[in-house]
């Protein structure tokens, strides 16, 4: 069973402070559904809003289409895998995945069945009548999923379940879940600050500000396509520069920077530019370009700060000129040294179809 | 060894270790094992005045450990029934009265713990700390009067309707239970909020989120958590429950007597020093024993109690 989950004009606020500000969000049923943001952005907020350990202050929570208004978190068709986990210390791996049947008054031999079912599953067979605290740190994830599984629940809510794990493992168990998420078909919603593993995992991200939902999309879409300032300077690394709207044509906009006017699509969030506009121009360091006389819809004037060699890739910083912000342009090493050197005048391009124009509004914090 | 006590004084300082060298040395002795040890040589002698201890008439024997069971050799009684009932119920009513803090104090340590916030869980541990600065009599005597026949509780009961005449909660015990219970209260608080309040409160969320009702979540992660917190409390307020002197004297009805009470009889009344030492130390072991025997049945070590 899985079930849909609708965030319908959302408000949490505690006393004068705002946690979530008119939240309206569909996320559909086997859907696996990320909520990205920094540290304090609401997402936990909200996450604890659907599993019910909170109400909001305003609007309504709607699981598999009923509203879920004064409905425990032990009543909700929810399960949470919690930040630390949470797992029993004092019972055995089984019990702990079994909880959840027992609490149902499944009888002895059947939970223990079905305990090892779900370590099957998670890849664990036989270490049911181990102790939690002889796991390692992947395995005690594994078995709070299982029990958080056990409890046949329409929808799994993960809150950051993977920041206590070291790189390596981390990678690994976004593959896992994704996988787990697969085989088992339920709606999954996680939340995470971490974007590498909102967008390999999910269908759909929601990126979130300080109680905002600041857009809603497939990964690619967030990286591509910002609908918003906070979007295009949180996903992934940009460079910026400030501006006035001077045109609108069709899908883009030209926009007045100390560095040049700069052709570039127009973001297709709520708030939508028009001439006379502030804005921001975002181009990725992989669309910049050392122009070399080739054609580029847009070019910069800058002076090479930095060169550093990083393997597969050159990075590249650079004072531009009309602007106090540095750029940087990566490029890959295809095996032949970089015709520039530090302190060198260059001229660099991008294209207009790479490039966003957002209205200005609050950026990400360095 | 020699490396344990090197280290001890670099550690420390010659000062400093030699100090708590000599005061722990003391305290153990002085305070603790010499008294202990007198007692127990004292109940293994014969009885007789100051000025012929140490003499051949001062010599051992096992006839107050026999008294306690058999009574006197005059009597016609097989069984030592007076003693031996009062030491049953003496036991009987320290393990009720532990039973009634820990049901009292579990909810009480987990609200301070879990529930209550800032001012007003500092108000509440403050209205449970503060009688305690009342003097341990004092307490009683006010218990006495609350609960006599013209007391506050009588005169409410009365006044409402509730009973037709004054009830003697004195010669029911009920008053006794009371000020029992009330008497050691905090050493049953304090270890299991310190045992509570360690417990993360995510594995509480989780086992309400795996669906779990409020009671199974005490039964099945919050007391295991506690358990230590709890025998420890149970052990303290046991073992002085049952060797309490005053409240039982104060509160306890004209025919319930508390075993202390024959103890104090015997040395102060009596003047049977040697008796009074043997009745001392069987309530000791009976209690140590009963407290090993609660530990070893609810799987707790020694060392758990202690943290």
């Amino acid at each position: 069973m899985s079930a849909d989950v609708k965030l319908d004009q959302v408000w949490i606020r505690f006393g004068e402070f705002v946690a979530a500000r008119d939240v309206n969000i569909h996320i559909k049923e086997g859907e696996f559904f990320s909520f990205l943001g920094p540290s304090g952005c609401g997402k936990t907020t909200l996450l604890r809003a659907v599993s019910g350990f909170s109400e909001p202050s305003e609007g309504k929570v709607l699981i598999g289409g009923q509203d879920m208004a004064g409905i425990g978190p032990n009543k909700r068709p929810t399960a949470l895998i919690f930040q630390n986990l949470a797992l029993f210390p004092l019972m055995m791996v089984w019990e702990n995945i079994a909880f959840a049947l027992e609490v149902k008054g499944v009888g002895l031999a059947e939970r223990r069945k079905r305990a090892d079912e779900l370590l099957e599953l998670i890849a664990l067979p036989d270490q049911g009548e181990k102790m939690v605290s002889e796991l390692s740190g992947g395995q005690k994830q594994r078995v709070a999923i299982a029990r958080a599984l056990a409890a046949e629940p329409d929808v799994l809510l993960l809150d950051e379940p993977l920041s206590a794990l070291d790189l390596k493992l981390r990678q690994h168990m976004r593959t896992e879940l994704r996988a787990i998420q697969q085989r088992v078909g339920i709606t999954f919603i996680y939340i995470t600050h971490d974007q590498g593993e909102a967008l390999t995992m999910s269908d759909h991200v929601a990126v979130m500000s300080q109680g905002v939902i600041e857009q809603v999309a497939d990964g690619n879409t967030i990286y591509d396509q910002p609908d918003t300032a906070f979007v295009a300077s949180f996903v992934g690394e940009n460079n910026m520069f400030e501006g006035k709207v001077s045109e609108i044509s069709g899908d883009y906009a030209i926009v007045d920077t100390g560095s040049g006017q700069m052709r570039a699509r127009k973001s297709k969030g709520k708030e939508q530019l028009s001439p006379g506009d502030q804005a921001f121009v975002f181009i990725r360091p992989e669309s910049l370009k050392f122009a070399n006389g080739s054609d580029f819809d847009n070019r910069i004037k800058a002076k090479i700060l930095q060169q550093e060699f990083e393997g597969s890739f050159w990075q590249v910083f650079f004072d531009v000129e009309g602007s106090n912000r540095s750029a940087k342009l990566s490029t890959v090493n295809d095996g032949t040294t970089l015709a520039h050197q530090v302190d060198d005048q260059v001229e660099l391009g991008f294209n207009a179809n790479t490039a966003i124009a957002t209205p200005a509004g609050d950026l990400a914090a360095e | 060894m020699v490396r344990y006590w090197q280290d001890f004084f670099r550690k420390n300082g010659p000062t400093l270790a030699l100090y708590l060298l000599i005061s722990v040395t003391c305290w153990m002795l002085l305070m603790i094992v010499l008294p202990q040890l007198f007692m127990l040589d004292f109940s293994f002698r014969t009885n007789v005045p100051p000025p012929q201890w140490g003499t051949e008439a001062h010599g051992y024997t096992l006839e107050h450990y026999q008294y306690m069971i058999y009574g006197s050799a005059q009597s016609t009684d097989s069984y030592n029934f007076v003693d031996l009932s009062v030491f049953g119920r003496t036991i009987l009513t320290a393990v009720f009265v532990t039973l009634i803090d820990v049901a009292l104090c579990y909810p009480v340590a987990y609200y301070l713990a879990h529930v209550a916030h800032g001012g007003w869980a500092r108000l509440m541990v403050m209205a449970l700390i503060i009688p305690f600065w009342v003097n341990e009599l004092l307490r009683a005597f006010a218990f006495k009067i609350m609960f006599g026949s013209t007391g506050i509780i009588n005169n409410f009961l009365v006044g409402i309707g509730i009973l037709d005449q004054p009830f003697d909660f004195i010669r029911n015990g009920v008053a006794l239970y009371s000020g029992l219970s009330y008497a050691y209260i905090l050493l049953m608080i304090f270890p299991i909020y310190n045992a509570v309040e360690s417990l993360d409160k995510n594995q509480i969320e989780a086992a309400r989120d795996l669906g779990s009702p409020w009671w199974r979540i005490h039964w099945r992660v919050v007391i295991p958590h506690a358990k230590p917190g709890i025998t420890s409390g149970c052990t303290m307020v046991f073992m002085l429950t049952a060797g309490a002197l005053a409240a039982p004297q104060i509160l306890g009805g004209p025919s319930s007597l508390w075993f202390t009470q024959i103890i104090y009889q015997a040395f102060n009344q009596a003047g049977n020093w040697a008796r009074g030492s043997a009745y001392g130390i069987i309530l000791l072991a009976t209690c140590l024993i009963f407290v090993l025997l609660v530990m070893k049945i609810f799987k707790i070590k020694l060392g758990e109690i202690a943290r």
